[in-house]
């Protein structure tokens, strides 16, 4: 029987395997839809979407709004500076008023963890996690998962190293549930200022050296540093943490062939990866960039309620 | 109404006279003037059939947030005094962490006098250390000890700086108070949302670790050593801690604690699906803290179970994990909760769990009540040991209803309280 993703995509760690990879499968049906002269397919024509934006994102939300319109879905944006979010209104009332619009499917980038949880669980409409808090970050993870099938076929058995600030990362969360699922070996690295509590009970390798996890890994995955996080004491300056952290050129030249280095975006150049390894041969950076189009594509249609093979149903125009 | 109660043929369990056997109990004229066999009650006297029942001195929580004045919409001083009563306390010791804060005589005498005025459980109030809880200005405790304060506490922030810390020790000594301390590093836990483990790792909230807390009860037992102050520690939570204290007592200073139902009853995982009932501060710890404050209990470490009471309002909790406040309320299920998953599971007998939830906190804060003696207050708890049921917030007198045992099965219940000699609560009429 074909799995189904339920109402809700929130989170990768109440994901099966299985459900896992009908996303992955059913986007890789969705990226040709993207190469075409027409990039558009009518599979969620007359569908509403609010794409709800709490925090600032550019590539996340521009990529969720080319896989709606690409699926021929009516959008609407809304970001805080122009909401009533601003004037003070409760989460829990901006989900009632979308509710009383009759959307189908919220989009939701919030500032705490568990927000898109909490929509989910008192609206009717289809959620779908665009990043809550530090908590999950699931169509990046996806996006990411796919990015390395693309590069290595299978990922039982691969070792990928995430690095950086996973204490405050939603994309290392989603990364470490959905490739352990796959069968993949993950391992988190950095300073243990910036590790959450217990991580090893997650059931990755922890390195503290990242000279370690370059050795270990069959690809890095470099979380982005945020400038806040040397302000609020976790590290001692931007410069030393490239020194001691950074992805450099020196640091790969000693890596295997296969080694591939993916980001998350937006980067910053100099700290966390150097620009020559960011715009390298083992970087797969953009092919991530066009890779979450398809991804969302294919959680908008699954959760829509499509079946596996999109062109059977909604046809191409 | 009568001025007389005989309430006959209960197990009387009064740990201040080590007494536990079936007997009568007689109240007169709002004192207690005899426990004894086949006692034979002058002609008018209200008969209490208490067989099958266990007949107590009531119930005395040292810890409570009664939110008047200035949030009466979470709790008044009269819904909390009737909240307890339904409980089976015959006493709270209310929190100064109001608005205004309860910092000079007036507030005092304010909440003082709301609580005559409802005429259900004594309310003791707590006066401020600092001036406005702002730790740098120590509140008068003369005038608020004149005016009614039992103890001071800064509860809900800690008092930061140690020299505070020390002097309000000192000057306490002066008039026997306690000052009962919230431990917590604030920088340490500045921010945090809930116990920092591997459920706040999962959930991406930020971690409260144990150390906060530990690092401030040692502090505070260092400086109960220096100022031979007595210092009390509200609701501890870790297992750190009750080492702390056990050593703390080893040595003979004057350090007493307390601990909430909650903390010895969940564990974290309660927090799992971002669930704000499960959300207070110190947050609920781990499997292996929780095991520790229940051997605090049993030893002795710990001295007494208090509420820590903490109304919300619905709209404040029904929003995201971060952003929701800290805090549960707890005077309606204190007991069964105690009692099912301390006497039942066969930690606490039950002269013990009376023991910690009446004889020694009154003695700890120096309260009248927590005794049967012939003399002594008539403030009485019939206590009902079997019955089962299930919690219903709805149902609460409290005016708030957050709590995180919704719909979970307890075993034991109070039936009726007394006051002063007056019955304040019979779960006949309610």
């Amino acid at each position: 029987m074909t799995p189904r993703l339920g109402k809700d995509l929130t989170a990768l760690e109440t994901l099966s395997a299985e459900q896992i990879l009908l996303i992955l499968d059913t986007a890789e049906a969705f990226k040709e839809v993207s190469e075409r002269p027409i990039k558009k397919v009518p599979a969620l024509r007359g569908k509403t979407i609010v794409n709800l934006f709490f925090e600032a994102s550019t590539r996340t939300r521009i990529s969720f709004e080319f896989a709606e319109k690409r699926l021929s879905a009516d959008t609407v944006n809304v970001a805080t500076g122009g909401s009533s979010v601003s004037k003070g209104e409760t989460l829990v009332d901006t989900a009632r008023n979308l509710e009383a619009m009759r959307i189908d499917m919220v989009v939701i980038r919030h500032p705490a963890s568990g927000s898109a949880d909490f929509l989910g669980k008192r609206i009717r409409s289809n959620v779908i996690n665009a990043g809550d808090g530090k908590h999950e970050h699931p169509t990046q993870g996806l996006l990411d998962i796919l990015t390395l099938r693309d590069r290595f076929g299978s990922l039982s058995g691969l070792k990928v190293a995430i690095c950086g600030d996973v204490l405050h990362s939603r994309v290392a969360r989603s990364n470490i549930w959905g490739l352990k699922k796959l069968g993949a070996d993950v391992a988190v690295c950095g300073p243990p200022s910036l590790m959450p509590r217990n991580v090893s009970e997650l059931g990755v390798e922890v390195f503290t050296r990242i000279e370690d996890a370059i050795r270990w890994a069959d690809a890095l995955n470099v979380l982005r540093l945020q400038l806040e996080r040397m302000t609020s004491g976790f590290i001692p300056s931007l410069r030393e943490y490239n020194r001691v952290f950074g992805v450099t050129r020196e640091r790969l030249e000693r890596a295997s062939d296969k080694l591939i280095v993916m980001h998350p975006g937006p980067m910053n150049r100099g700290v966390e990866i150097d620009s020559d390894v960011a715009d390298g041969p083992r970087s797969v950076i953009l092919p991530q960039v066009t890779n979450g189009v398809a991804i969302r594509m294919a959680v908008l249609y699954l959760l829509a309620g499509g079946g596996p093979d999109w062109q059977q149903q909604g046809g191409s125009e | 109404m009568t001025s007389s109660i005989l309430i006959r043929g209960g197990r009387v369990i009064d740990p201040s006279r080590n007494s536990d056997g079936i007997a009568d109990v007689y109240v007169q004229d709002g004192k207690i003037v005899s426990v004894g066999r086949n006692i034979v009650g002058e002609d008018g006297a209200q008969i209490i059939d208490a067989s099958g029942k266990v007949v107590a001195p009531g119930l005395i929580d040292l810890h409570v947030h009664l939110r008047e004045p200035g949030q009466e919409d979470r709790e008044t001083v009269a819904s909390g005094a009737m909240a307890a009563a339904a409980g089976g306390f015959t006493a709270v010791c209310a929190m100064p962490n109001t608005d205004p804060v309860l910092d000079n005589q007036g507030a005092i005498g304010f909440v003082i006098s709301q609580a005559q005025k409802a005429g259900k459980a004594r309310v003791y109030p707590i006066g401020t250390v600092s001036l406005g809880q702002n730790g740098e200005t120590l509140s008068e405790f003369g005038e608020l000890v004149g005016a009614g304060a039992v103890a001071v506490s800064d509860d809900g922030k800690p008092v930061m700086t140690s020299h505070m810390m020390r002097t309000a020790l000192e000057y306490a000594r002066t008039f026997g108070i306690p000052v009962a301390d919230h431990c917590e590093d604030m920088s340490l836990a500045e921010g945090g949302c809930m116990h920092e483990g591997i459920v706040s790792t999962r959930l991406g909230l930020k971690g409260i670790p144990s150390a906060a807390e530990e690092i401030m009860v040692a502090r505070d037992i260092i400086l109960a050593e220096l100022t031979g102050g007595h210092v009390h520690l509200c609701h501890m939570s870790t297992r750190g801690s009750v080492d702390l204290i056990r050593r703390a007592k080893e040595k003979g200073l004057n350090v007493t604690a307390e601990a909430t139902p909650h903390h010895f009853t969940l564990t974290h995982d309660a927090c799992e699906g971002y669930n704000t009932n499960a959300k207070m501060n110190p947050p609920l710890r781990e499997a292996a803290d929780r095991e520790a404050l229940r051997q605090g209990l049993k030893d002795g470490t710990i001295d007494v179970i208090a509420t820590d009471h903490a109304p919300h309002h619905y709209d404040a909790k029904e929003r995201e994990f971060d952003e929701a406040p800290n805090g549960i309320i707890g005077l309606e299920t204190a007991f069964g909760l105690t009692h099912s998953e301390l006497v039942l599971s066969g930690l606490l007998t039950l002269p013990e769990l009376v023991y910690r939830m009446s004889t020694l906190p009154a003695r700890i804060f120096r309260l009248p009540g927590g005794t049967l003696a012939v003399g002594a207050p008539a403030d009485v708890v019939i206590l009902d040991p079997a019955v089962q049921w299930v919690v219903e917030p709805g149902g609460f007198f409290s005016k708030s209803r957050n709590t995180p045992f919704a719909g979970r099965t307890l075993t034991g219940r109070a039936d009726l309280t007394i006051v002063r000699g007056r019955v304040v609560y019979d779960r006949r009429d309610a």
